[in-house]
């Protein structure tokens, strides 16, 4: 027995757990005092004519409707374009690629396109889509930008829940005589379904939550975009310029309020859904 | 014909490891066959290379021949998709797809292009019969497969190969994962399907090796050491190292 020691095991086991435990309450913390604080602030101004009345006068009173859609909308077109490109990746890398320069290359590349600044991302989109592709400033240029921007997310979370996927679905498919791809598409892709929706879903939070990057894309309109030519103001943009211009901080915090409980919504529908389609497929 | 398949100086290769030698052996037609042999003697890669699963490995490689029917399963020509749907494989560990009963059954027939809503439950419940699990299931086939116990799921993926009509069924240690009732159900489903199907069953369990087989082969570090009638085998060894194996000084 080593009779130098400074504290006994006992009491070091009983620290340790004191501070691991302590690290998991202050991030809940942090989280509930932040949550907590947006809503304190801004549900006082959120009512039913806050939510689906247009914003008068710049946004100083009035409703947020327009920009509520404005979100949505370039959300919905940036996981409509980032989900199959980002879910096709995940399926070449994690099925066909093995492991060559080539992989390692859109790894690599993922991987700084998911640690790129938003700002950056903003001036690129404002100089392709924009300017270079004539787009304008328009639902379409902001979304696009999202899409980019959700990508990595989706690509590297679906690989992984690919790669999670037991090597023995795969035998079994294919010794039964299914193609390669009929084993991805019947068999992989349903069993990974899971796990790539969460992917979907983390890119799609990245999305709806980003004013830098489409700052210079989407616009700043005041009204309900219709087509997806049409500019747009997602509420992290109005956020931001309500805020910064001093329009009406209230409505900012309103605003924000919003943001939060829509993006709550979409993780909690989503997550329960997925909850119950792994119970079916797993039969318990 | 009396053989289904006949494997002649076949020598598998992975990277630089030389892992099966100079095999010749030959399956008979509605017989079972037992591959018998101490882990690691090849057993499961010989098996693998008869419904070519091992092309899955970048670094397999062999020469000799391996025939179906008098024809080379590894010619050019030869579909492979088509070819494991002549030999079916069930695996060391139940392998069911996370879908219902139903559809695991139904996989093979679908992907081989039927898709006919009579004609899928007909074959379902013919090979779940077949597999005697029929009855076991036949009130809950949208239940998830991954619900049902390890012998039932192990009764499942038999019924799932015997689906397509395979001509020969491979078994990788089918029953080495399940309790010994399981087991049990297992082997007398193998004689029972012996008079439609060619079996060739790779074991662990020399028991069970005299119980489910007519033919058996011992196999060691690579090699076939000897094979031909199952009770000849295992009563009049003509190979020292069989009989050492089987009456257990090694293994």
């Amino acid at each position: 027995m080593n009779l130098n020691r400074i504290i006994s095991p006992k009491i070091a086991q009983r620290i340790m757990k004191g501070l691991f435990w302590a690290s998991g309450i202050i991030t809940i913390l942090i989280l509930l005092v932040i949550i907590g604080y947006i809503l304190y602030k801004g549900l006082p101004v959120v009512n039913m004519s806050f939510i689906f009345s247009n914003p008068i006068d710049s946004g100083r009173s009035g409703g947020i409707f327009p920009f509520i859609i404005s979100s949505l909308y370039v959300t919905f077109i940036a996981i409509l374009v980032a989900t199959p490109l980002g879910v096709g990746a995940a399926v070449y890398l994690a099925e066909y690629a093995g492991e060559g320069t080539i992989v390692k290359l859109i790894r690599f590349g993922a991987e700084t396109l998911a640690s790129i600044p938003s700002i950056v991302f903003g001036l690129f989109g404002l100089a392709f889509f924009v300017v270079y592709l004539g787009l304008g400033w328009c639902v379409l240029s902001g979304g696009l930008i999202l899409a980019l921007m959700a990508l990595p997310t989706i690509l590297q979370v679906s690989e992984v829940s690919l790669e999670a996927v037991p090597k023995s679905y795969r035998e079994g498919s294919l010794a039964i005589g299914a193609t390669k791809w009929q084993t991805i598409y019947q068999v992989v892709l349903p069993a990974g379904i899971p796990g790539i929706t969460t992917g979907v879903i983390l890119g799609l939070a990245r999305a709806i939550s980003e004013a830098a990057a489409i700052l210079f894309a989407v616009g700043a309109a005041l009204s309900v975009p219709i087509s997806i030519f049409d500019p747009a103001r997602p509420l992290p943009l109005h956020l931001y310029i309500i805020a910064t211009e001093g329009i009406s901080l209230d409505n900012a915090y309103g605003t924000a309020a919003v943001l939060v409980i829509l993006v709550l919504i979409i993780t909690v529908v989503t997550n329960t859904l997925v909850e119950r389609y792994s119970r079916k497929m797993m039969g318990r | 014909m009396d053989y289904r398949i006949e494997v002649e100086d076949l020598n598998v290769y992975f990277g630089e490891s030389h892992i099966l030698k100079d095999l010749n052996l030959k399956i008979r037609k509605n017989r079972v066959t037992s591959l018998i042999g101490p882990s690691g003697c090849g057993k499961s890669t010989f098996i693998r290379t008869l419904n070519r699963m091992n092309d899955l490995i970048d670094t397999f490689k062999h020469d000799g021949s391996v025939l179906l029917d008098g024809t080379d399963i590894y010619d050019p020509k030869i579909d492979v998709v088509d070819l494991r749907k002549k030999i079916g494989m069930v695996f060391q560990k139940p392998n069911p797809f996370p879908k219902s009963i139903f559809d695991n059954v139904a996989y093979g027939l679908r992907v081989h292009g039927i898709s006919d809503k009579d004609v899928l439950t007909e074959k379902v419940e013919e090979s779940l019969k077949a597999a005697a699990l029929w009855d076991e299931v036949k009130d809950k086939m949208d239940m998830s497969a991954m619900g049902l116990s390890g012998g039932q799921q192990q009764r499942l993926c038999i019924a799932r190969t015997i689906a397509v009509n395979p001509e020969v069924i491979l078994m990788d240690e089918p029953a080495s994962a399940l309790d010994p009732i399981s087991t049990v159900k297992i082997e007398d489903l193998v004689h029972k399907l012996k008079k439609d199907y060619t079996i060739i069953i790779v074991t662990h369990n020399m028991q069970q090796a005299t119980r489910v087989s007519k033919y058996t082969a011992f196999f060691l570090n690579g090699e076939i050491v000897e094979s031909g009638l199952t009770d000849k085998l295992f009563l009049e060894p003509e190979d020292k190292r069989t009989e050492d194996y089987i009456t257990g000084r090694f293994g």
